[in-house]
Protein backbone atom coordinates (compact mmCIF):
# COMPACT_ATOMS: atom_id res chain seq x y z
CA UNK A 1 0.00 0.00 0.00
CA UNK A 2 1.25 3.45 -0.77
CA UNK A 3 0.91 5.25 2.54
CA UNK A 4 -0.70 8.43 1.32
CA UNK A 5 1.78 9.91 -1.18
CA UNK A 6 -1.17 11.94 -2.39
CA UNK A 7 -3.17 13.20 0.58
CA UNK A 8 -6.96 13.38 0.83
CA UNK A 9 -6.86 17.18 0.41
CA UNK A 10 -4.47 17.03 -2.53
CA UNK A 11 -6.60 14.41 -4.30
CA UNK A 12 -9.72 16.57 -4.03
CA UNK A 13 -7.78 19.65 -5.19
CA UNK A 14 -6.43 17.77 -8.25
CA UNK A 15 -9.92 16.56 -9.18
CA UNK A 16 -11.34 20.07 -8.77
CA UNK A 17 -8.61 21.44 -11.05
CA UNK A 18 -9.65 18.84 -13.64
CA UNK A 19 -13.30 19.91 -13.28
CA UNK A 20 -14.48 16.76 -11.53
CA UNK A 21 -16.71 16.74 -8.43
CA UNK A 22 -15.57 14.14 -5.88
CA UNK A 23 -18.46 12.07 -4.53
CA UNK A 24 -18.41 10.02 -1.34
CA UNK A 25 -20.77 7.66 0.52
CA UNK A 26 -21.46 7.20 4.23
CA UNK A 27 -20.60 3.54 4.73
CA UNK A 28 -19.50 1.34 7.61
CA UNK A 29 -19.80 -2.36 8.45
CA UNK A 30 -18.49 -4.45 11.33
CA UNK A 31 -18.06 -7.40 8.97
CA UNK A 32 -14.65 -7.28 7.23
CA UNK A 33 -15.75 -8.77 3.94
CA UNK A 34 -18.66 -6.37 3.58
CA UNK A 35 -16.47 -3.39 4.52
CA UNK A 36 -13.87 -4.45 1.93
CA UNK A 37 -16.55 -4.97 -0.72
CA UNK A 38 -18.01 -1.55 0.09
CA UNK A 39 -14.65 0.15 -0.43
CA UNK A 40 -13.99 -1.76 -3.67
CA UNK A 41 -17.44 -1.03 -5.09
CA UNK A 42 -17.03 2.65 -4.17
CA UNK A 43 -13.63 2.77 -5.85
CA UNK A 44 -14.85 1.19 -9.06
CA UNK A 45 -18.15 3.10 -9.30
CA UNK A 46 -18.60 5.17 -12.48
CA UNK A 47 -17.73 8.37 -10.62
CA UNK A 48 -14.76 10.22 -9.10
CA UNK A 49 -14.91 8.80 -5.59
CA UNK A 50 -13.18 8.71 -2.24
CA UNK A 51 -13.83 5.94 0.26
CA UNK A 52 -15.47 6.06 3.66
CA UNK A 53 -15.06 3.92 6.76
CA UNK A 54 -17.84 4.89 9.16
CA UNK A 55 -17.28 3.83 12.77
CA UNK A 56 -19.88 1.95 14.87
CA UNK A 57 -21.71 3.60 17.78
CA UNK A 58 -19.92 1.61 20.55
CA UNK A 59 -16.53 2.85 19.32
CA UNK A 60 -17.97 6.37 18.92
CA UNK A 61 -18.75 6.60 22.64
CA UNK A 62 -15.51 4.86 23.70
CA UNK A 63 -17.13 1.51 24.64
CA UNK A 64 -14.37 -0.54 22.99
CA UNK A 65 -14.93 -3.57 25.23
CA UNK A 66 -18.55 -3.73 24.03
CA UNK A 67 -17.34 -3.53 20.41
CA UNK A 68 -14.85 -6.38 21.04
CA UNK A 69 -17.59 -8.44 22.66
CA UNK A 70 -19.86 -7.89 19.65
CA UNK A 71 -17.05 -9.03 17.31
CA UNK A 72 -16.37 -12.12 19.42
CA UNK A 73 -20.08 -13.02 19.57
CA UNK A 74 -20.70 -12.24 15.92
CA UNK A 75 -23.31 -9.56 16.76
CA UNK A 76 -23.84 -7.11 13.90
CA UNK A 77 -22.37 -3.63 14.47
CA UNK A 78 -23.64 -0.46 12.79
CA UNK A 79 -20.14 0.50 11.64
CA UNK A 80 -16.48 -0.52 11.51
CA UNK A 81 -14.96 -0.90 15.03
CA UNK A 82 -11.54 0.51 14.14
CA UNK A 83 -10.24 0.50 17.73
CA UNK A 84 -11.40 -3.04 18.56
CA UNK A 85 -9.85 -4.56 15.43
CA UNK A 86 -6.05 -5.06 15.48
CA UNK A 87 -4.24 -2.51 13.30
CA UNK A 88 -3.05 -5.34 11.00
CA UNK A 89 -6.71 -6.11 10.27
CA UNK A 90 -7.40 -2.54 9.18
CA UNK A 91 -4.19 -2.46 7.14
CA UNK A 92 -5.28 -5.66 5.38
CA UNK A 93 -8.75 -4.14 4.82
CA UNK A 94 -7.16 -1.20 2.98
CA UNK A 95 -4.34 -3.06 1.23
CA UNK A 96 -4.76 -2.95 -2.54
CA UNK A 97 -7.86 -0.74 -2.48
CA UNK A 98 -6.67 2.49 -0.87
CA UNK A 99 -3.93 4.26 -2.83
CA UNK A 100 -3.07 7.61 -4.42
CA UNK A 101 -6.15 7.45 -6.65
CA UNK A 102 -8.50 6.37 -3.87
CA UNK A 103 -8.04 8.07 -0.49
CA UNK A 104 -10.16 6.87 2.43
CA UNK A 105 -11.70 8.97 5.21
CA UNK A 106 -12.77 7.77 8.66
CA UNK A 107 -16.14 9.20 9.81
CA UNK A 108 -17.19 8.69 13.40
CA UNK A 109 -19.16 11.32 15.37
CA UNK A 110 -17.13 11.24 18.59
CA UNK A 111 -16.60 14.13 20.99
CA UNK A 112 -13.54 12.21 22.31
CA UNK A 113 -11.75 11.23 19.09
CA UNK A 114 -8.22 10.43 20.35
CA UNK A 115 -8.43 6.61 20.38
CA UNK A 116 -10.05 6.59 16.91
CA UNK A 117 -7.30 8.88 15.61
CA UNK A 118 -4.61 6.62 17.12
CA UNK A 119 -6.20 3.59 15.46
CA UNK A 120 -6.64 5.19 12.03
CA UNK A 121 -3.08 6.55 11.89
CA UNK A 122 -1.70 3.19 13.07
CA UNK A 123 -3.38 1.67 10.00
CA UNK A 124 -1.78 4.30 7.72
CA UNK A 125 -4.85 6.55 7.33
CA UNK A 126 -4.73 10.34 7.72
CA UNK A 127 -8.20 11.80 7.03
CA UNK A 128 -11.17 12.14 9.36
CA UNK A 129 -14.00 14.54 10.28
CA UNK A 130 -15.91 16.10 13.16
CA UNK A 131 -15.23 19.09 15.35
CA UNK A 132 -15.38 20.36 18.93
CA UNK A 133 -18.82 21.96 18.48
CA UNK A 134 -20.43 19.91 15.72
CA UNK A 135 -19.69 16.53 17.35
CA UNK A 136 -20.72 17.74 20.79
CA UNK A 137 -23.78 20.00 20.86
CA UNK A 138 -26.15 18.01 18.65
CA UNK A 139 -25.38 14.62 20.24
CA UNK A 140 -25.65 13.98 23.92
CA UNK A 141 -24.35 15.77 26.95
CA UNK A 142 -20.54 15.89 26.83
CA UNK A 143 -19.70 19.37 28.17
CA UNK A 144 -18.47 21.64 25.37
CA UNK A 145 -15.35 22.50 27.37
CA UNK A 146 -14.39 18.79 27.43
CA UNK A 147 -15.11 18.29 23.75
CA UNK A 148 -12.90 21.29 22.91
CA UNK A 149 -10.05 19.79 24.97
CA UNK A 150 -10.42 16.36 23.36
CA UNK A 151 -10.58 17.78 19.85
CA UNK A 152 -7.51 19.98 20.40
CA UNK A 153 -5.59 16.90 21.51
CA UNK A 154 -7.06 14.82 18.68
CA UNK A 155 -5.94 17.32 16.02
CA UNK A 156 -2.43 17.55 17.47
CA UNK A 157 -2.23 13.76 17.58
CA UNK A 158 -3.28 13.46 13.93
CA UNK A 159 -0.86 16.19 12.82
CA UNK A 160 1.97 14.45 14.67
CA UNK A 161 1.20 10.94 13.42
CA UNK A 162 0.36 11.89 9.80
CA UNK A 163 2.79 14.76 9.17
CA UNK A 164 2.16 16.64 5.94
CA UNK A 165 -1.01 14.76 4.97
CA UNK A 166 -3.39 15.05 7.97
CA UNK A 167 -6.87 16.15 6.87
CA UNK A 168 -9.88 17.06 9.03
CA UNK A 169 -13.35 18.00 7.78
CA UNK A 170 -15.64 20.13 9.95
CA UNK A 171 -19.14 18.72 10.46
CA UNK A 172 -20.24 22.27 11.41
CA UNK A 173 -22.38 22.68 8.31
CA UNK A 174 -24.91 20.15 9.61
CA UNK A 175 -25.62 20.66 13.35
CA UNK A 176 -29.15 19.29 13.96
CA UNK A 177 -29.53 18.50 10.26
CA UNK A 178 -32.35 20.91 9.56
CA UNK A 179 -33.92 24.24 10.53
CA UNK A 180 -30.62 26.04 11.23
CA UNK A 181 -30.35 29.18 9.06
CA UNK A 182 -27.22 29.15 6.84
CA UNK A 183 -25.34 32.04 8.48
CA UNK A 184 -24.76 30.02 11.66
CA UNK A 185 -23.87 26.80 9.77
CA UNK A 186 -21.28 28.70 7.73
CA UNK A 187 -19.85 30.43 10.82
CA UNK A 188 -19.43 27.23 12.83
CA UNK A 189 -17.89 25.36 9.89
CA UNK A 190 -15.39 28.19 9.40
CA UNK A 191 -14.55 28.44 13.11
CA UNK A 192 -13.98 24.69 13.40
CA UNK A 193 -11.72 24.65 10.33
CA UNK A 194 -9.74 27.50 11.89
CA UNK A 195 -9.60 25.50 15.15
CA UNK A 196 -8.13 22.49 13.27
CA UNK A 197 -5.55 24.73 11.57
CA UNK A 198 -4.50 26.27 14.86
CA UNK A 199 -3.96 22.79 16.27
CA UNK A 200 -1.57 21.80 13.51
CA UNK A 201 -3.81 20.42 10.72
CA UNK A 202 -2.48 21.49 7.30
CA UNK A 203 -5.47 20.42 5.18
CA UNK A 204 -9.12 21.03 6.10
CA UNK A 205 -12.56 20.88 4.55
CA UNK A 206 -15.51 23.09 5.42
CA UNK A 207 -18.98 21.60 5.21
CA UNK A 208 -22.44 22.82 4.40
CA UNK A 209 -25.61 20.70 4.39
CA UNK A 210 -28.20 21.33 1.69
CA UNK A 211 -31.20 23.09 3.26
CA UNK A 212 -34.57 24.20 1.94
CA UNK A 213 -33.88 26.64 -0.91
CA UNK A 214 -31.26 26.24 -3.69
CA UNK A 215 -30.58 29.99 -4.06
CA UNK A 216 -30.06 30.43 -0.33
CA UNK A 217 -27.83 27.33 -0.30
CA UNK A 218 -25.71 28.57 -3.23
CA UNK A 219 -25.24 31.89 -1.46
CA UNK A 220 -24.17 30.04 1.71
CA UNK A 221 -21.59 27.86 -0.07
CA UNK A 222 -20.11 30.95 -1.75
CA UNK A 223 -20.01 32.74 1.62
CA UNK A 224 -18.19 29.77 3.12
CA UNK A 225 -15.56 29.81 0.34
CA UNK A 226 -15.08 33.57 0.70
CA UNK A 227 -14.71 33.43 4.50
CA UNK A 228 -12.25 30.52 4.22
CA UNK A 229 -10.12 32.73 1.95
CA UNK A 230 -10.29 35.57 4.45
CA UNK A 231 -9.77 33.75 7.75
CA UNK A 232 -7.74 30.57 7.16
CA UNK A 233 -3.93 30.91 7.07
CA UNK A 234 -2.66 30.93 3.47
CA UNK A 235 -0.61 27.74 3.91
CA UNK A 236 -3.66 25.67 4.92
CA UNK A 237 -5.11 23.59 2.09
CA UNK A 238 -8.93 23.77 2.05
CA UNK A 239 -12.01 22.75 0.10
CA UNK A 240 -15.78 22.85 0.58
CA UNK A 241 -17.80 19.66 1.03
CA UNK A 242 -21.57 19.66 0.53
CA UNK A 243 -23.87 17.15 2.27
CA UNK A 244 -27.01 16.06 0.49
CA UNK A 245 -30.01 17.00 2.68
CA UNK A 246 -29.58 15.72 6.26
CA UNK A 247 -33.16 16.16 7.51
CA UNK A 248 -36.33 14.09 7.05
CA UNK A 249 -35.82 12.47 3.62
CA UNK A 250 -38.35 11.81 0.83
CA UNK A 251 -39.85 8.33 1.11
CA UNK A 252 -40.28 7.64 -2.62
CA UNK A 253 -37.40 6.45 -4.81
CA UNK A 254 -38.08 9.27 -7.29
CA UNK A 255 -38.26 11.93 -4.59
CA UNK A 256 -35.01 10.77 -3.01
CA UNK A 257 -33.26 10.73 -6.40
CA UNK A 258 -34.45 14.23 -7.32
CA UNK A 259 -33.23 15.62 -3.99
CA UNK A 260 -29.83 13.95 -4.51
CA UNK A 261 -29.64 15.38 -8.05
CA UNK A 262 -30.49 18.86 -6.75
CA UNK A 263 -27.61 18.60 -4.27
CA UNK A 264 -25.19 17.59 -7.04
CA UNK A 265 -26.29 20.59 -9.15
CA UNK A 266 -25.89 22.85 -6.11
CA UNK A 267 -22.37 21.52 -5.45
CA UNK A 268 -21.22 22.27 -9.00
CA UNK A 269 -23.06 25.57 -9.34
CA UNK A 270 -21.83 26.99 -6.02
CA UNK A 271 -18.27 25.65 -6.28
CA UNK A 272 -18.13 22.86 -3.68
CA UNK A 273 -15.39 20.34 -4.54
CA UNK A 274 -16.81 17.26 -2.81
CA UNK A 275 -20.32 15.87 -2.18
CA UNK A 276 -21.42 13.33 0.43
CA UNK A 277 -24.49 11.59 -0.93
CA UNK A 278 -27.69 10.14 0.48
CA UNK A 279 -29.40 7.10 -1.03
CA UNK A 280 -32.97 6.20 -1.96
CA UNK A 281 -33.11 4.06 1.22
CA UNK A 282 -32.43 7.01 3.51
CA UNK A 283 -36.00 7.38 4.80
CA UNK A 284 -36.30 3.66 5.51
CA UNK A 285 -33.06 2.02 6.70
CA UNK A 286 -29.27 1.87 6.48
CA UNK A 287 -28.46 1.62 2.74
CA UNK A 288 -26.80 -1.34 1.06
CA UNK A 289 -23.52 -1.03 -0.84
CA UNK A 290 -25.50 -1.35 -4.07
CA UNK A 291 -27.77 1.59 -3.16
CA UNK A 292 -24.72 3.66 -2.25
CA UNK A 293 -23.05 2.94 -5.60
CA UNK A 294 -26.24 3.93 -7.41
CA UNK A 295 -26.36 7.22 -5.47
CA UNK A 296 -22.69 7.95 -6.25
CA UNK A 297 -23.22 7.32 -9.97
CA UNK A 298 -26.43 9.37 -10.10
CA UNK A 299 -24.73 12.30 -8.37
CA UNK A 300 -21.68 12.06 -10.64
CA UNK A 301 -23.81 11.97 -13.81
CA UNK A 302 -25.82 15.01 -12.67
CA UNK A 303 -22.65 16.92 -11.77
CA UNK A 304 -21.16 16.09 -15.17
CA UNK A 305 -24.21 17.59 -16.89
CA UNK A 306 -24.21 20.78 -14.80
CA UNK A 307 -22.38 23.97 -15.79
CA UNK A 308 -20.21 25.63 -13.18
CA UNK A 309 -20.96 29.15 -12.07
CA UNK A 310 -24.17 30.35 -13.62
CA UNK A 311 -25.98 33.47 -12.52
CA UNK A 312 -25.01 34.64 -9.04
CA UNK A 313 -27.97 34.66 -6.70
CA UNK A 314 -28.57 38.07 -5.11
CA UNK A 315 -26.80 38.70 -1.79
CA UNK A 316 -29.39 38.34 0.97
CA UNK A 317 -26.87 38.71 3.77
CA UNK A 318 -25.63 35.18 4.53
CA UNK A 319 -21.99 36.28 4.23
CA UNK A 320 -22.47 39.33 6.48
CA UNK A 321 -24.34 37.28 9.08
CA UNK A 322 -21.70 34.53 9.17
CA UNK A 323 -18.90 37.09 9.31
CA UNK A 324 -20.55 38.94 12.23
CA UNK A 325 -20.78 35.65 14.17
CA UNK A 326 -17.17 34.66 13.36
CA UNK A 327 -15.80 38.05 14.40
CA UNK A 328 -17.83 38.08 17.63
CA UNK A 329 -16.25 34.73 18.58
CA UNK A 330 -12.70 35.64 17.57
CA UNK A 331 -12.93 38.85 19.64
CA UNK A 332 -13.60 36.88 22.84
CA UNK A 333 -10.23 35.19 23.30
CA UNK A 334 -7.00 34.63 21.37
CA UNK A 335 -7.33 30.93 22.16
CA UNK A 336 -10.08 29.69 19.83
CA UNK A 337 -11.23 26.76 22.01
CA UNK A 338 -11.84 29.12 24.94
CA UNK A 339 -13.51 31.61 22.61
CA UNK A 340 -15.93 28.95 21.30
CA UNK A 341 -16.84 27.90 24.82
CA UNK A 342 -17.34 31.51 25.95
CA UNK A 343 -19.41 32.27 22.84
CA UNK A 344 -21.91 29.52 23.65
CA UNK A 345 -21.97 30.42 27.35
CA UNK A 346 -22.84 34.02 26.47
CA UNK A 347 -25.28 33.02 23.74
CA UNK A 348 -23.26 34.73 20.96
CA UNK A 349 -23.58 31.39 19.19
CA UNK A 350 -26.96 29.72 19.80
CA UNK A 351 -28.11 26.69 17.77
CA UNK A 352 -31.90 26.76 17.27
CA UNK A 353 -33.79 23.88 18.94
CA UNK A 354 -30.56 22.38 20.32
CA UNK A 355 -31.18 21.06 23.86
CA UNK A 356 -27.54 20.63 24.92
CA UNK A 357 -26.96 22.13 28.41
CA UNK A 358 -24.19 24.41 27.04
CA UNK A 359 -26.45 25.88 24.32
CA UNK A 360 -28.39 29.03 25.32
CA UNK A 361 -31.52 27.80 23.52
CA UNK A 362 -32.94 31.29 22.90
CA UNK A 363 -32.79 31.22 19.10
CA UNK A 364 -35.63 30.01 16.84
CA UNK A 365 -36.13 29.65 13.10
CA UNK A 366 -38.80 28.86 10.54
CA UNK A 367 -39.22 28.25 6.81
CA UNK A 368 -40.94 31.12 5.00
CA UNK A 369 -43.44 30.79 2.15
CA UNK A 370 -40.65 30.85 -0.46
CA UNK A 371 -38.84 28.00 1.28
CA UNK A 372 -36.11 30.18 2.82
CA UNK A 373 -34.82 29.45 6.31
CA UNK A 374 -35.23 32.52 8.53
CA UNK A 375 -34.50 33.55 12.10
CA UNK A 376 -37.58 34.22 14.21
CA UNK A 377 -35.46 34.77 17.33
CA UNK A 378 -31.70 35.28 17.59
CA UNK A 379 -31.29 35.37 21.38
CA UNK A 380 -28.06 37.24 22.11
CA UNK A 381 -26.38 36.52 18.76
CA UNK A 382 -25.07 39.69 17.04
CA UNK A 383 -27.40 39.30 14.04
CA UNK A 384 -30.98 40.28 13.21
CA UNK A 385 -34.23 38.31 13.22
CA UNK A 386 -37.06 38.92 10.75
CA UNK A 387 -39.46 41.78 11.50
CA UNK A 388 -41.92 40.83 14.28
CA UNK A 389 -44.95 40.91 11.99
CA UNK A 390 -43.31 38.42 9.59
CA UNK A 391 -42.49 35.65 12.01
CA UNK A 392 -45.09 33.12 13.03
CA UNK A 393 -44.87 31.50 16.47
CA UNK A 394 -43.57 27.93 16.26
CA UNK A 395 -46.20 25.40 17.27
CA UNK A 396 -45.95 21.62 17.41
CA UNK A 397 -48.01 21.38 14.21
CA UNK A 398 -45.85 23.96 12.40
CA UNK A 399 -42.68 22.22 13.60
CA UNK A 400 -43.81 18.90 12.08
CA UNK A 401 -44.72 20.67 8.84
CA UNK A 402 -41.33 22.42 8.75
CA UNK A 403 -39.40 19.22 9.42
CA UNK A 404 -41.22 17.54 6.49
CA UNK A 405 -41.12 20.49 4.05
CA UNK A 406 -38.35 19.11 1.84
CA UNK A 407 -39.62 15.51 1.88
CA UNK A 408 -43.11 16.71 0.91
CA UNK A 409 -41.79 18.89 -1.92
CA UNK A 410 -39.71 16.11 -3.49
CA UNK A 411 -42.18 13.25 -2.97
CA UNK A 412 -44.70 14.97 -5.27
CA UNK B 1 -56.10 27.59 30.31
CA UNK B 2 -57.79 25.85 33.22
CA UNK B 3 -56.42 26.69 36.63
CA UNK B 4 -56.10 23.06 37.59
CA UNK B 5 -53.84 22.67 34.57
CA UNK B 6 -51.74 25.80 35.03
CA UNK B 7 -49.67 24.42 37.85
CA UNK B 8 -49.03 21.05 36.23
CA UNK B 9 -45.41 20.26 35.57
CA UNK B 10 -44.00 17.70 33.16
CA UNK B 11 -40.45 16.38 33.25
CA UNK B 12 -39.63 15.41 29.64
CA UNK B 13 -36.62 13.21 28.94
CA UNK B 14 -34.78 11.19 26.30
CA UNK B 15 -33.17 7.86 27.21
CA UNK B 16 -29.53 7.21 27.99
CA UNK B 17 -28.47 5.83 24.59
CA UNK B 18 -30.71 8.01 22.41
CA UNK B 19 -29.19 11.16 20.89
CA UNK B 20 -32.33 12.20 18.96
CA UNK B 21 -33.58 15.73 19.65
CA UNK B 22 -36.49 16.57 17.32
CA UNK B 23 -38.91 14.21 19.14
CA UNK B 24 -38.16 16.08 22.39
CA UNK B 25 -38.46 19.52 20.76
CA UNK B 26 -41.83 18.49 19.32
CA UNK B 27 -43.12 17.08 22.63
CA UNK B 28 -42.07 20.20 24.54
CA UNK B 29 -44.11 22.36 22.14
CA UNK B 30 -47.02 19.91 22.25
CA UNK B 31 -47.13 19.74 26.06
CA UNK B 32 -46.74 23.52 26.40
CA UNK B 33 -49.71 23.95 24.06
CA UNK B 34 -51.69 21.60 26.32
CA UNK B 35 -51.01 23.99 29.21
CA UNK B 36 -48.16 22.19 30.93
CA UNK B 37 -44.95 23.69 32.29
CA UNK B 38 -42.17 21.55 30.77
CA UNK B 39 -38.64 20.84 31.97
CA UNK B 40 -36.96 19.30 28.92
CA UNK B 41 -33.87 17.29 29.94
CA UNK B 42 -32.85 16.67 26.33
CA UNK B 43 -31.23 13.55 24.83
CA UNK B 44 -28.85 10.94 26.38
CA UNK B 45 -30.09 11.27 29.97
CA UNK B 46 -28.44 8.87 32.44
CA UNK B 47 -30.83 7.47 35.09
CA UNK B 48 -28.97 9.21 37.95
CA UNK B 49 -29.64 12.58 36.32
CA UNK B 50 -33.29 11.67 35.76
CA UNK B 51 -33.69 10.73 39.44
CA UNK B 52 -31.95 13.93 40.61
CA UNK B 53 -34.01 16.22 38.39
CA UNK B 54 -37.22 14.41 39.24
CA UNK B 55 -36.59 15.05 42.92
CA UNK B 56 -35.66 18.72 42.38
CA UNK B 57 -38.47 19.58 39.95
CA UNK B 58 -41.25 17.52 41.60
CA UNK B 59 -43.17 17.00 38.34
CA UNK B 60 -46.82 15.89 38.11
CA UNK B 61 -45.84 13.62 35.22
CA UNK B 62 -42.61 12.19 33.74
CA UNK B 63 -42.65 11.66 29.95
CA UNK B 64 -39.93 9.37 28.52
CA UNK B 65 -39.42 9.53 24.72
CA UNK B 66 -37.28 7.08 22.75
CA UNK B 67 -36.88 6.66 18.98
CA UNK B 68 -33.52 4.87 18.52
CA UNK B 69 -34.79 1.32 18.92
CA UNK B 70 -33.39 0.75 22.42
CA UNK B 71 -36.54 2.08 24.11
CA UNK B 72 -37.54 -1.15 25.86
CA UNK B 73 -34.22 -1.73 27.58
CA UNK B 74 -33.44 1.93 28.32
CA UNK B 75 -37.04 2.71 29.33
CA UNK B 76 -37.12 -0.23 31.72
CA UNK B 77 -33.92 0.94 33.42
CA UNK B 78 -35.26 4.50 33.73
CA UNK B 79 -38.57 3.60 35.40
CA UNK B 80 -36.94 0.98 37.62
CA UNK B 81 -34.53 3.63 38.93
CA UNK B 82 -37.39 6.05 39.67
CA UNK B 83 -39.51 3.39 41.38
CA UNK B 84 -36.56 2.40 43.56
CA UNK B 85 -36.65 5.83 45.25
CA UNK B 86 -39.36 5.85 47.96
CA UNK B 87 -40.09 9.57 47.52
CA UNK B 88 -40.50 9.16 43.73
CA UNK B 89 -42.43 5.91 43.77
CA UNK B 90 -45.80 7.59 43.13
CA UNK B 91 -45.06 10.06 40.33
CA UNK B 92 -46.83 8.97 37.13
CA UNK B 93 -44.39 7.96 34.37
CA UNK B 94 -45.26 7.26 30.72
CA UNK B 95 -43.13 6.25 27.72
CA UNK B 96 -43.60 6.59 23.98
CA UNK B 97 -41.91 6.74 20.57
CA UNK B 98 -40.51 3.93 18.45
CA UNK B 99 -39.53 1.60 21.22
CA UNK B 100 -38.15 -1.50 19.51
CA UNK B 101 -35.99 -2.33 16.52
CA UNK B 102 -38.49 -4.96 15.40
CA UNK B 103 -42.13 -5.84 16.02
CA UNK B 104 -41.35 -9.04 17.92
CA UNK B 105 -43.42 -9.78 21.04
CA UNK B 106 -44.47 -6.15 21.53
CA UNK B 107 -47.44 -6.95 23.78
CA UNK B 108 -45.15 -8.83 26.14
CA UNK B 109 -42.64 -6.00 26.26
CA UNK B 110 -45.38 -3.40 26.78
CA UNK B 111 -46.67 -5.47 29.70
CA UNK B 112 -43.18 -5.62 31.18
CA UNK B 113 -42.82 -1.84 30.93
CA UNK B 114 -46.16 -1.35 32.69
CA UNK B 115 -45.35 -3.91 35.34
CA UNK B 116 -42.10 -2.04 36.01
CA UNK B 117 -44.05 1.15 36.70
CA UNK B 118 -45.15 2.93 33.51
CA UNK B 119 -48.77 4.10 33.70
CA UNK B 120 -49.05 4.00 29.94
CA UNK B 121 -46.97 2.95 26.91
CA UNK B 122 -47.43 4.81 23.60
CA UNK B 123 -45.53 2.69 21.10
CA UNK B 124 -45.35 3.86 17.47
CA UNK B 125 -45.66 7.45 18.72
CA UNK B 126 -49.45 7.27 19.18
CA UNK B 127 -50.05 10.98 19.79
CA UNK B 128 -53.86 10.78 19.92
CA UNK B 129 -53.71 8.18 22.69
CA UNK B 130 -51.21 10.38 24.53
CA UNK B 131 -53.52 13.39 24.22
CA UNK B 132 -56.43 11.35 25.61
CA UNK B 133 -54.22 10.19 28.47
CA UNK B 134 -53.35 13.82 29.34
CA UNK B 135 -57.02 14.78 29.35
CA UNK B 136 -57.86 12.03 31.80
CA UNK B 137 -54.81 12.83 33.94
CA UNK B 138 -55.82 16.48 34.17
CA UNK B 139 -59.42 15.66 35.06
CA UNK B 140 -58.52 13.12 37.72
CA UNK B 141 -55.26 14.09 39.32
CA UNK B 142 -53.02 11.30 40.61
CA UNK B 143 -55.39 8.56 39.49
CA UNK B 144 -53.58 5.71 37.84
CA UNK B 145 -54.76 5.39 34.26
CA UNK B 146 -54.69 2.18 32.35
CA UNK B 147 -52.54 0.41 34.90
CA UNK B 148 -52.85 -3.33 34.48
CA UNK B 149 -54.72 -5.11 37.23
Amino acid sequence: MSAGQVSFGRFVADCAAAGRLVVQPRMGFGDLRRMRAGLERTRFAAATTVGTVTIDSYTRVGAHAAARRALAEGTALNGYPIVAYPQETTRALLDGVRDDTFPVQVRHGSSRPESIIRALTAAGLDATEGGPVSYCLPYGRTPLRESVRHWARGCELLAERAPGTAHVESFGGCLLGQLCPPGLLVAISLLEALFFARHGIGSVSLSYAQQTNPDQDAEAVRALRRLAGEFLPAHVDRHVVLYTYMGVFPTTVGGARRLLEASARLAVRAGAQRLIVKTSAEAHRIPTVEENVRALETAAATAEATDTGGPEAPDTGVYAEARALVEAVLDLDVELGRALHAAFRRGLLDVPYCLHPDNAGQSRSWIDDSGWLRWSAVGRMPIRAAAPGDRPAMTSTRLLAALHTVARRYDH
Amino acid sequence: MALSQAARKVLLTGTVSDSHTWNLVFLELFLTEQGYAVDNLGPCVPVELLVRRCRAYAPDLVVVSSVNGHGYADGLAAVTALRAEPDLADVPVVIGGNLGLDGRDDAHRRARLRAAGYQAVFDDGDLLAFERYLTVLTGQPRTPVGRPA
